[in-house]
């Protein structure tokens, strides 16, 4: 077997066994909520009766999916060179406010529309990421105490700057604050069309919204940046051995800097596919925790692209179930208890698989110059 | 201890059929050992030879799955250390176990305090440990911090550790692997007193000459299994080598001269403080700055560090380690701050960053390949790339070219004799000298004109040694000038064409290769003999 094979499969093995413990744990904590974890878990996979509920309940696991792929992503950039950047959660609200602000200031057409929003959302949160970066290259300033400090500072900055500066028209009745809404040009159409292809009825609301293609190409852009650039290579060493990295001419403070950026770059991305495919604007009731989530997400997903992909989808499968599991009077927490218990088995099974393919390599190698190499030493 | 009479003269330890099997691995085969009480017993092997398998199923690290393990006629069967010990079996590891910031008799009683109730008996301890170190001749004062110990008194330190728990039986591995040749003697010294003492001693090593002035018999490990026994009376260094190999061996040796008269690189004034860099003030020469630095009492890690490096020459420093040898590498590779100057084929690469400066000729082969040498979790190939990302084969513009990276990999396997099942095994799966040999292949790639290599062949088999020493000196009758720095004093004086000596980061005493002892280097890299001048 191949040794790549062999990793691939040790590494789903691991995550599968993870998984299985995880649903027994929760089963206890169900169990303990005074619920049935069999209709508990029964909900999960209860899209509804009609076609329509469950092309809906398909649209919204993809729609939570998507902003948690691309945080994935942002935490996984800076976590590939040992780089915690914790404060993804700040970079991606400020980010939100000011782009979803500057995309209602003017009307172009869609395309350039649209690319000046999200090139805005970019240069924010990479323009916020610089701080800790800078602080971290010229002072020392550990990073997860400086991201999570300007985490604060970010929240609140947003939540003046909508009620402030960047706020517009409140309805009469409306209880929350929002930034002037995007004009339609800035409305990213929606990806409704796949469900018609198969006869399937669209979904309700806002339906599949279309930044998940984005979403598919930036994972797919920063998979070629980190496994066939020179940058990418920079970053792996960097991550692996910063001691050799220095040796073999790699700048830490160069690199320190373009990881961070590139991360907060990314984590600015996030609030986009809400704002652009549903609220068309940034309001004090934005989904929270985004960045935070992510974190768990690149986690679960070993900082690769395919597999915060598929950590993405299943925190997305698991959220989805909030309502349904309301309907099985069983409370809605067990999602994150879920979530956590997942997270961290996974973190448990991703060492135990990993020191057992180191294990598994030492030996094939031994084993195969055991065969294939002539005893005596060549002098 | 047993009251048997007979127990005595039965062997202390006795190995039978000791076989120990990894998946798909043999590592220990039908390994037989007897080790007779009150003696040295040394065991000598290549590195993968199967010594430390061996050791630590002595040891209780790792459980036999053939064989008996007999200590003082008792078969016994190890599960943990824990077990060794209480059978009166010590190891004293090749790398120190020591807390830096307890004392001496803090680091010895760590880990098995006399108690009174749950205070520390420290006075019951203080007895027992000047007792035991003056019944074997271990001097060490038992308040000093061991951070303030040199590697000798660290060593004495760590036999007590094990004396204070009551072992028989010591291992010792690789001891003299950290020494200079003054502190050898004095081990051994201590090793005898031991042996007086009734104590067992069982020795590792691949230092043939040292085996055979203190061994009171040799085993010869071999692919895993004992080769022999020998009397070391009736063997010479050559011989053990060889049925340590299993055939002939070379040796650096001198051969005609092939320094031209092009400086290659030129070091001038080179210093670096202990605390800290600061710019020099303007104006101020870096040798009128030194000595500022100097007259204010401040410590200099180097100390006006000044030489030349011709094409087609190598230059040796030798000295105990931690005497500037790092800081002087890392200053030329740009990696460390210093004032003074450098030059590479006389152009002023001062302020030129590591990137620059290997991309203009200078190779390097770090002292430690673990920490600054490989990627150990990367592939061969991606660690053929490392150091070398900005250069062909490796880029091609924004991209790493990985078919040409690993066609220029399978090439250095080839040339290097690496061996290796493929060019994407990971580096971690290698053994040392494998590992060390890509490093060489690599450095040499890309056709440096200057050359660091720190410790080329230290942990390194005899083979691969010999491989080793072979590529340096081609490279150097091609052209290359090589700085070399070394503990192995053979290595320098064999392959140097200059010699220099390094204490407390100063160069101490220039020395003619040709005519020089390694007692005697030995007394200027301890500042036992100072200040002349040979050319």
């Amino acid at each position: 077997m191949p040794a790549g094979l062999f990793r691939a499969l040790l590494t789903v093995a691991g995550a599968v066994a993870a998984i299985v413990v995880a649903i027994a744990i929760s089963s206890v904590a169900i169990l303990a909520a005074g619920a049935s974890p069999t209709q508990a878990f029964a909900a999960f996979f209860d899209f509804g009766e009609t076609e329509r509920s469950v092309v809906n309940g398909i649209a919204t696991m993809l729609n939570r999916s998507v902003p948690l792929f691309i945080a994935g992503l942002a935490v996984a950039i800076g976590f590939r060179m040992n780089l915690f950047n914790i404060g993804v959660e700040g970079q991606y609200k400020i980010a939100a406010v000011c782009a979803a602000y500057v995309g209602s200031l003017f009307v172009a057409p869609a395309p350039i529309q649209i690319l000046v929003i999200i090139v805005v959302a970019a240069a924010v949160g990479g323009l916020y990421a610089l701080i800790p970066a800078v602080m971290k290259v010229t002072r020392g300033v550990n990073e997860v105490i400086s991201t999570i400090m300007l985490n604060f500072i970010a929240i609140q900055l947003a939540a003046f700057l909508v009620r402030g500066p960047f706020t517009g028209q409140r309805t009469e009745g409306q209880l929350t604050t929002n930034t002037p809404l995007l004009p339609e040009s800035a409305w990213f159409p929606n990806l409704n069309v796949l469900f018609e292809l198969f006869g399937l009825p669209a979904p309700r609301g806002g339906g599949l919204w279309g930044f998940l293609a984005v979403a598919i190409l930036l994972g797919m852009g920063i998979w070629v940046l980190l496994e066939r650039t020179r940058f990418g290579f920079d970053v792996k060493a960097s991550g692996l051995n910063p001691s050799a990295a220095l040796a073999s001419g790699v700048n830490p403070k160069k690199m320190v800097i373009s990881a961070m950026v590139l991360s907060g770059a990314v984590a600015g991305l996030i609030g986009l596919p809400e704002i652009l495919g549903d609220k068309h604007t940034f309001g004090s009731n934005f989904t929270p925790g985004l960045g935070f989530l992510g974190i768990a997400v690149a986690l679960l997903g070993r900082n690769k692209p395919a597999g915060i992909a598929v950590a993405a989808l299943l925190f997305g499968f698991l959220d989805r179930a909030q309502g349904p599991l309301q309907f099985a009077s069983v409370p809605p927490s067990v999602i994150m208890i879920m979530q956590g218990a997942i997270v961290l088995l996974v973190v448990i099974a991703n060492e135990i698989t990993s020191r057992i393919a180191v294990r598994h390599e030492e030996r094939r190698a031994a084993q195969q110059l055991g065969r294939n190499t002539p005893v005596e030493v060549a002098a | 201890m047993s009251s048997d009479p007979l127990a005595a003269a039965r062997p202390a330890v006795e190995l039978a059929g000791i076989t120990k099997r990894f998946p798909g691995v043999v590592a220990n085969h039908d390994v037989c050992l007897t080790v007779e009480p009150g003696t040295v017993h040394a065991i000598v092997g290549e590195n993968g030879a199967g010594k430390s398998t061996l050791m630590k199923i002595l040891y209780g690290m790792q459980q036999p799955d053939e064989g008996t393990i007999k200590v003082n006629g008792q078969e016994v069967a190890f599960r943990t250390p824990s077990d060794a010990i209480a059978a009166g079996i010590g190891m004293v590891h090749q790398h120190f176990m020591l807390a830096d910031n307890f004392t001496v008799l803090e680091n010895i009683v760590l880990g098995a305090e006399p108690s009174k109730g749950l205070v520390l008996d420290s006075g019951r301890a203080r007895e027992r440990v000047k007792e035991l170190a003056a019944g074997h001749g271990l001097q060490v004062g038992p308040d000093r911090l061991v951070e303030d110990l040199g590697v000798g008194d660290r060593q004495r330190v760590e036999i007590l550790k094990v004396l204070y728990r009551g072992a028989r039986i010591l291992i010792l591995d690789e001891p003299t692997a950290v020494l200079v040749p003054q502190e050898v003697d004095e081990l051994f010294e201590t090793l005898r007193e031991l042996k007086a003492g009734g104590l067992t001693v069982i020795f590792i090593s691949h230092k043939l000459d040292e085996v055979l002035s203190i061994a009171d018999a040799i085993t010869v490990i071999r692919r895993g299994t004992t080769v022999t026994s020998v009397d070391p009376r009736e063997v010479t260094a050559r011989q053990l080598a060889e049925l340590m190999v299993g055939s002939e061996l070379p040796t650096p040796e001198t051969r005609e001269s092939t320094v031209t008269d092009t400086v290659m690189l030129k070091v001038s004034g080179l210093t670096i403080e202990a605390d800290g860099h600061r710019p020099i003030p303007k104006g101020a020469s870096v040798s009128a700055y030194a000595d500022r630095l100097r007259a204010e009492g401040r410590r200099l890690l180097l100390d006006d560090v000044s030489f030349e490096i011709h094409r087609g020459e190598i230059l040796g420093i030798a000295g105990v380690e931690g005497n500037g040898q790092s800081e002087l590498i890392e200053a030329i590779m740009g990696m460390r701050p210093a004032h003074g100057d450098i030059a590479l084929g006389g152009e002023d690469i001062t302020s030129w960053s590591t990137l620059k400066r290997r991309e203009s000729g200078i190779g390097y082969i770090p002292e430690d390949r673990h920490r600054q040498g490989l990627l150990l979790e990367a592939s061969l190939w991606e660690n053929r790339v490392l150091g070398h990302q900005t250069r062909p084969p490796a880029r091609s513009g924004i991209w790493i070219n990985r078919r040409a990276s690993k066609a220029d990999t399978e090439r250095i396997v080839k040339d290097y004799d690496v061996r290796t099942p493929s060019v994407d095994t990971l580096a971690l799966a290698l053994s040392g000298g494998n590992q060390q040999k890509l490093i060489v292949g690599r450095e040499m790639s890309s056709e440096p004109t200057f050359l660091i290599a720190a410790h080329p062949t230290r942990g390194v088999d005899v083979g691969a040694q010999a491989a080793i020493w072979d590529h340096l000196r081609n490279a150097r009758a091609a052209g290359l000038a090589v700085l070399l720095i070394s503990a192995d004093l053979d290595e320098l004086i064999g392959l140097s064409d200059t010699l220099h000596v390094i204490y407390k980061g100063r160069l101490v005493a220039r020395l003619d290769p040709s005519d020089v002892t390694p007692e005697r280097l030995g007394g200027y890299m301890t500042g036992a003999i100072t200040g002349t001048e040979e050319t």
